[in-house]
């Protein structure tokens, strides 16, 4: 489909940016094939696929990273400038990483006007430039706070500003909801909206189909590198979408229900009065062998430094964690292991992974004593045990002895999930387990986790999206540092979204 | 927005930060005056000074380096090797010169030019090629400590002309002009890193170097000069080192290196780029250098001084450590 703005249909005139049958090769992988595009001015356009369809490759052709090898780039029906010339890339277009690309010890004022302080740096007009961007944008940051202090939303929020300030119309929005909670995300969205409203044309990619409904007006969709549809997002409906992105007809909001757990079973996690100053107070919990107890909230609600707590990354200001009978000493990862407790933590690539090390290695790091004695690990024994791993858990990756830097970001979960199973432990706890992650992972993860659930293990889950909770027995909602509602299966969307936010039920 | 109440508490914090040593110092002075009361004499204080003047030029140097990211070990090696070919080019044969006999006032020039040269070098193995800056700056600590070795024949050299004695030995307004000299660089180098486009941009670049590329900064090539900078400086401590002992000996510099980085990590700078200043730094060489005086007047055993020293500067590396409160390495 060449002509995807006659479809649209926001605005006459040139597209305000095109992509015309572009593609682009990386040695014998084709990532982009005669891909074409073209975004109205004003729009805001959403851009999906699955990890590897070629998102990250179009885009880095949109900001002038790359150059495309046949095809072309055009802004404002005109055509793009060379690669080399960076000031005038930077003028059409700006790009808002999934990765933040601001420099910590720097102020917010010198990073929102860097290399562009003048040649000699006046700080106090600097400051003041700085101000009246923000106020502009009504972005509440103090220009003189170092940036590395901002929280993740006010840091995207000064890069959306930076962009703005170096006179772009077009912003490419790479996963910007990744890292936000609910309420942050409202917030964005709203600004998007405003932004939209000025005439300002967006791409926005994201791996939650839901964000797109709500903020775009048009939809792209890239599979195995080649365009699939443009269509108006009101013309397809999320199944329609989710086909479109896997070849498939999926349904991912049908949760297969799982049997009930008898009140007679035994407890095998319980959190007595658990509390850590600062994040959460007086939790009691207690999670029964074979139940899968989602925990959600904001992200000040304490929900991650709880879960935290559990696989012993924090240590608890007071009251104890219990598994089967046994307390667990706080604060001790090594502790909670041998207590079988196993965690997949929030950030699969700061705490999950260890990237240039292989699959194998990864996912039986707690095992590898298992593999031989006197700390000897037999090459073939951990080999064999990576093989299954992979069998198991359906990681896409080359074989055990691939680097798990390799993996795309649905597999490199899988290789966290099966390391924290890799010790047969009788409670998982998991954070955020399907962040980033595409729609086929997500369910063979989910599915990995029931599997588990379902020979007795005892789980978990904190999470932000509906989707890893609609497979919970019940969901737990927590509010400023303290479980506000617990809601049994068969909730409604509304419900969970009213206590998150602590709306009155 | 409330900007102002917040933006004055920002600078308030930063100066804090820059002014950590400060106390340390003056509790140096006091001990120092307890120790021995020579201590505070104004000939002591200058003469701890001008001794702390190489010191200072290859702290200056190896700051603006590590705040953009990466180190040079090579400074302590161009620091012999500079002086020693500027001068054996100029010198007869007889006083172990090369026999080239170029005229005497090419020596400054070229002193200078070889430690440019050695920055270019090390910038282009490191950026061009890619090498890892550790093993490019130790080969070129030991290559050009060689190479000096080579040309001199292992000698010390002795029949200076006299442009090369005068930085490191006049003496202006009452002051030697190796003290001057160093105040004026440190009062460029801040006013540089602090209120310029380029100086800022070593920042970017060493507290994250995918930022600033995004926003434009050539960053291979502003390393690339903040290296020339380096070996110049370094080439100019040498010549200082030179001028105040009157000879160019065949290892000299050697062994600075790692007072170097102690008194940059001592003075807030970190090991990781982007992030210290040149008066923290400033402030890291003058506690090393009080501390070194005040070993040597409370009469400290030669054969001891060194490891005392050493000690002294791993502790003062931990209370650095703590009064931060950041780890130093990750």
């Amino acid at each position: 489909m060449n002509n995807a703005n006659g479809a649209a249909g926001v605005h006459a005139g040139a597209p305000a940016v095109e992509a015309v049958h572009t593609s682009k090769r990386f040695g014998a992988t084709t990532a982009l094939h005669d891909v074409s595009m073209s975004i109205a001015p004003g729009s805001t356009h959403a851009l999906v696929g699955r990890n590897g369809a070629g998102k990250s490759t179009l885009v880095s052709l949109l900001t002038g990273l790359q150059s495309p090898d046949a095809g072309a780039i055009a802004f404002d029906g005109k055509p793009a400038p060379p690669v080399a010339d960076r000031s005038a890339w930077r003028r059409r277009v700006a790009c808002v990483f999934q990765r933040s690309t601001i420099i910590p010890d720097l102020s917010v004022a010198e990073n929102l006007f860097l290399n562009r302080q003048g040649d000699v740096v006046r700080w106090g007009a600097l400051r003041r430039k700085a101000a009246e961007l923000l106020q502009e944008y009504a972005v509440d940051v103090d220009p003189a706070a170092r940036a590395g202090d901002l929280g993740v939303e006010q840091r995207q929020l000064v890069e959306i500003a930076r962009a703005l300030s170096q006179g772009a119309r077009f912003i490419i929005l790479d996963e910007p909801t990744a890292r936000l909670d609910a309420t942050a995300i409202d917030r964005l969205f709203g600004r998007l909206r405003a932004l939209s409203a000025t005439g300002v044309t967006m791409l926005f990619i994201s791996h939650h189909l839901q964000e797109i409904y709500s903020v775009c007006d048009t939809v792209t969709v890239l599979r195995d590198a080649r365009h699939v549809l443009t269509a108006p997002v009101a013309d397809v409906d999320h199944d329609a979408l989710v086909a479109a992105m896997t070849g498939e007809a999926v349904g991912l909001t049908e949760v297969e229900a799982r049997p009930p757990v008898g009140d007679d079973t035994r407890v095998a996690l319980r959190l007595k009065d658990l509390t850590l100053h600062g994040s959460y107070s007086g939790i009691d919990v207690d999670v029964r062998a074979g139940e899968i107890v989602g925990v959600t909230g904001s992200g000040s609600s304490g929900k991650v430094a709880l879960a935290e707590t559990v696989g012993g990354l924090r240590r608890p200001t007071n009251g104890t964690v219990t598994v089967g009978e046994q307390p667990v000493p706080p604060g001790s990862v090594p502790a909670a292991l041998a207590a079988g407790i196993g965690l997949v933590p929030q950030d699969r690539h700061r705490e999950g992974l260890i990237p240039l090390l292989s699959i194998a290695e990864n996912a039986t790091l707690p095992i590898a004593g298992s593999f031989g004695r006197f700390g000897y690990v037999a090459p073939g024994r951990l080999r064999d045990t990576a093989r299954s791993f992979i069998d198991r858990y359906d990681i896409h990756a080359e074989g055990p002895a691939a680097p798990v830097s390799s993996l795309s970001g649905g597999n490199a979960q899988k290789v966290v999930l099966a390391r924290a199973l890799s010790t047969a432990p009788s409670v998982l706890v998991l954070i955020n387990p399907t962040a980033g992650v595409d729609v086929r992972s997500k369910e063979s993860l989910l599915g990995a986790v029931r599997a588990a659930a379902d020979t007795g293990t005892a789980v978990l889950m904190v999470s932000d999206e509906l989707d890893d909770l609609r497979h919970c027995d019940r969901v737990l909602v927590m509010f400023h540092g303290r479980v506000v509602a617990a809601l049994p299966a068969g909730w409604s969307d509304t419900d969970v979204v009213a206590a998150v936010e602590g709306v009155n039920r | 927005m409330t900007t102002v109440p917040a933006r004055l508490s920002g600078i308030r914090l930063a100066r804090m930060r820059d002014l950590t040593l400060v106390p340390a110092i003056l509790l140096l002075l006091v001990v120092g005056a307890i120790v021995d009361p020579v201590f505070l004499s104004s000939a002591n204080i200058v003469n701890v000074l001008q001794q702390q003047t190489e010191l200072s030029l290859l702290v200056l140097a190896e700051t603006i380096i590590l705040i953009g990211g990466r180190f040079d070990l090579s400074l302590e090696s161009t620091v012999g090797l500079a002086p020693a070919l500027g001068v054996a080019l100029v010198i007869p044969a007889a006083s172990n010169g090369l026999g080239t006999d170029w005229p005497s006032a090419l020596a400054v020039p070229i002193i200078l030019l070889v430690g440019l040269l050695v920055g270019a070098l090390n910038g282009l193995l490191i950026l061009r090629f890619g090498l890892s800056a550790f093993i490019v700056t130790l080969g070129m600590l030991i290559v050009l400590r060689g190479l000096q070795i080579g040309i001199t024949g292992g000698q010390n050299l002795f029949e200076l002309p006299p442009s090369v004695l005068y930085l490191g030995n006049a003496t202006w307004l009452g002051l030697p002009l190796s003290i001057w000299l160093c105040g004026l660089l440190f009062a460029i180098g801040i006013a540089a890193l602090g209120w310029f486009r380029h100086g800022r941009a070593v920042y970017a670049i060493g507290g994250n170097v995918d930022a600033a590329r995004a926003a434009g900064i050539r960053s291979d090539r502003v390393i690339w000069i903040v290296f020339m900078v380096g070996g110049t400086l370094a080439a100019l401590a040498g010549l200082l080192m030179t001028g105040r002992l009157g000879s160019v000996a065949a290892a000299q510099g050697q062994g600075m290196i790692f007072t170097v980085f102690a008194a940059a990590v001592i003075g807030g700078v970190s090991m990781d780029g982007g992030k210290g200043t040149l008066f923290g730094a400033l402030c890291g060489v003058l506690v090393l250098g009080l501390i070194n005086n005040i070993l040597t007047l409370a009469g400290v055993s030669a054969q001891w001084i060194q490891a005392v020293y050493g000690l002294i500067i791993l502790v003062a590396l931990i209370l650095a450590r703590v009064t931060t409160g950041k780890a130093q390495d990750s």
